[in-house]
């Protein structure tokens, strides 16, 4: 069973606690707490058919997405895979915008053309949202080379599973990215699982930061379900890359308690090992640092759980009110040429 | 002022001109930079423009096809070389799924303007592997825009439009014709994607072709008319979107069609101009649209195989002469 070695919900009694502010631990909970009850009102909607396509949830991955945001700046780029949910939620797209595109809704935030692999925000910096395994990796090393080309300092965070880092487009990325000292963060979401196959079937090298070794890209693995260590992490890489060293790569271990996407049962591997995971839940974790800490009381906790699912009741009523696409709108964004003559017979 | 240059100097000039005149415009592929173009395309732009604007690659089409791609959501406009059309089939992956998708998916968050060019189709004795043409390949997928040129004028100007395009531009080429010289001003100008070109007026039958296949129809037409017949000669230009109207046109006045196009038989541009023009110009057609393509096999390396599975002026003059009722 592959395992984290984070200890169990500090079962020593000593907090490994307050090593950040008291407003950091609140906004990573706020951050997770959304992305679940989110993903899980998803996942309701999807069995009542409101939601349709595929649909692939981040419930136990949470805690990457809130270390990436605390730890990067809102001007950074992110694109990533098809499990993006959470990671758009956390880039600062709306609940009500995020729900309404899994409706398929013209009110989405791409107006019902994308659904639940495809969400994008200029105005927030979110790339996406591909369907394609991997495809991103090069998409994300070429937003890097835009920032390089116009001398800024942003970061463009990469994200792929460990499926995607068997795809050839990691490695010539991560040549090119590597030759060219690209100012990408290269991040693994190593869930463990590439749909129903183990990392350990796919390759001899199951520890996937090494990866980046072959081109002496900083590689390191981090512990995914704890943000203190991703923030740690991240910012430590970020710092590196906004020094114009070029890029980094982080594999951080994570899990995703329920299937690939909402169709898998998840059969290849054992309650136990889900268990474990579950054990180390970071929104757990985390509640349990703020109790300890006294950054927050319980009832305050629950006071900061009714709001966001009041945000999330909201979301889903302004998608289950708004319009779908009219039928004329298929032609809109297929080119920007306004008078392209499409083929219509 | 006009000067006869070389296909390979107006391409040259066309991206050179465009990238003097926007910062965002950048070339990247294999052997451009400091090997010149591994057909001189680019010669002197390392140059000019230096490492950051003109971008040697690794060999790995699919991982600098998407570095474009990304380029071009953040707002740059990449020019992406290919050694050849071939060879771009490692990165159907961005050129598909992500650069004419982006704009959909996206609902219009970030668009791909972006240029990938290269020569397509047969060039002699390269066998299966570096022989194909790949026009209707790629204008089968919406959210492309698809060129397919030789003349030095009109591949200056189109380029050049094409770079400044917001949509993802495919830019197709010839190996064997960049040495083809042709009169370009040298004042600028621009040559607007989606309008074919009528080459050659006549009055007896249309022969559609695209590419180095307008040499074939031209030089059909030279012979044809020594035998009385007149043949109006069309160059696509754009594949994708194609200029139905002045083929629909041409065949009014011509009743006749034949269309020449080096790709495969099955699916491709000709008969998708086939399919048009019965649809069209159905009352004005005196014979069945006819075609002359590649053979519908793969492309072999003996001599004697390639004058077999190649289209010709003979095979053109034949086919215009089925149409035309003519022994």
């Amino acid at each position: 069973m592959p395992t984290i070695s984070t200890k169990k919900k500090n079962s020593n009694g000593k907090a490994s606690g307050s090593a950040f502010k008291k407003e950091i631990y609140l906004s990573w909970y706020e951050e997770m707490y959304r992305i679940r009850k989110f993903e899980e009102r998803a996942l309701m909607l999807y069995s009542k058919q409101k939601i349709r396509g595929f649909c692939h949830v981040y419930i136990g991955q949470e805690a990457v997405a809130a270390g990436i945001k605390s730890a990067l700046r809102p001007s950074d780029n992110m694109v990533t895979a098809y499990r993006q949910h959470g990671l758009a939620l956390s880039k600062g797209l709306s609940s009500r915008s995020c729900m309404a595109e899994l409706f398929g809704k013209a009110t989405g935030c791409v107006k019902g053309k994308g659904g639940s692999m495809h969400f994008f925000s200029r105005e927030h910096n979110f790339f996406g949202g591909n369907g394609i395994v991997g495809a991103q990796i090069p998409i994300g090393t070429g937003i890097a080379f835009a920032e390089k080309y116009r001398k800024t300092d942003t970061v463009t965070v990469t994200m792929f599973g460990d499926g995607a880092a068997r795809q050839g487009a990691l490695h010539e990325s991560f040549n090119m990215a590597m030759t060219w000292k690209l100012p990408v963060l290269y991040i693994c979401e190593n869930n463990q699982y590439a749909m129903g196959t183990s990392v350990s079937r796919t390759s001899n090298v199951t520890d996937l930061w090494k990866l980046g070794l072959s081109y002496e890209m900083p590689s390191e693995a981090v512990d995914g379900m704890d943000p203190e260590k991703v923030h740690a992490a991240i910012e430590k890489a970020a710092a590196h890359i906004r020094s114009g060293k070029g890029p980094y790569y982080l594999e951080i271990k994570t899990y995703r308690y329920r299937g690939h996407s909402v169709s898998d049962p998840a059969k290849y591997r054992t309650k136990d090992e889900l268990e474990h995971y579950k054990d180390l839940d970071p929104l757990e974790i985390i509640e349990e640092r703020m109790l300890k800490s006294k950054f927050a009381s319980k009832d305050e906790i629950e006071a900061m759980q009714a709001k966001i699912k009041e945000e999330i009741d909201e979301a889903v009523q302004f998608a289950e009110d708004s319009p779908f696409p009219e039928a004329h709108e298929l032609y809109e964004y297929n080119y920007l040429q306004e008078d392209y003559p499409f083929i219509k017979d | 002022m006009s000067r006869i240059i070389t296909l390979r100097d107006a391409l040259n000039e066309a991206m050179s001109e465009e990238m003097r005149r926007d910062d965002s415009v950048f070339l990247m592929g294999e052997e451009v930079a400091q090997y010149n173009g591994a057909y001189k395309v680019s010669k002197g732009m390392l140059d000019e423009f230096g490492p950051e604007r003109v971008i040697d690659t690794p060999i790995a089409e699919l991982g600098f096809a998407g570095i474009g791609v990304g380029a071009a959501m953040n707002g740059l406009r990449p020019i992406v070389e290919f050694m050849t059309w071939n060879f771009a089939v490692l990165a159907f992956d961005q050129i598909v799924n992500n650069a004419a998708k982006t704009l959909s998916q996206s609902a219009g968050e970030f668009s791909c303007p972006i240029v990938f060019r290269g020569p397509s189709g047969a060039a002699g004795q390269l066998a299966q592997q570096h022989s194909q043409t790949f026009e209707s390949w790629m204008a089968n997928t919406p959210g492309l825009k698809v060129v397919s040129i030789i003349d030095p004028y009109d591949s200056k100007g189109l380029l050049k439009s094409a770079i400044r395009d917001n949509d993802p531009v495919c830019f197709m080429e010839s190996e064997i014709m960049y040495g083809l010289k042709g009169e370009v001003p040298e004042e600028e100008y621009l040559v607007p994607i989606g309008l074919a070109a009528v080459r050659r007026e006549g009055t007896d039958v249309t022969i559609v072709s695209y590419n180095k296949s307008t040499i074939l129809a031209n030089k059909a037409a030279e012979e044809l008319a020594k035998e009385g017949i007149s043949a109006e000669v069309i160059d696509l230009r754009t594949i994708r979107p194609l200029d139905y109207q002045t083929i629909v046109d041409s065949v009014k006045k011509t009743n006749r069609l034949v269309v020449v196009d080096e790709a495969w038989p099955f699916a491709g541009v000709s008969a998708e101009v086939a399919y048009e023009i019965q649809k069209y110009a159905f009352d004005y057609l005196d014979a069945p649209v006819t075609r002359v393509n590649s053979a519908d096999t793969s492309l072999p390396y003996a001599p004697t195989l390639v004058e077999e599975y190649m289209p010709n002026a003979a095979k053109v003059i034949k086919a215009v002469k089925e149409v035309s009722y003519v022994k």
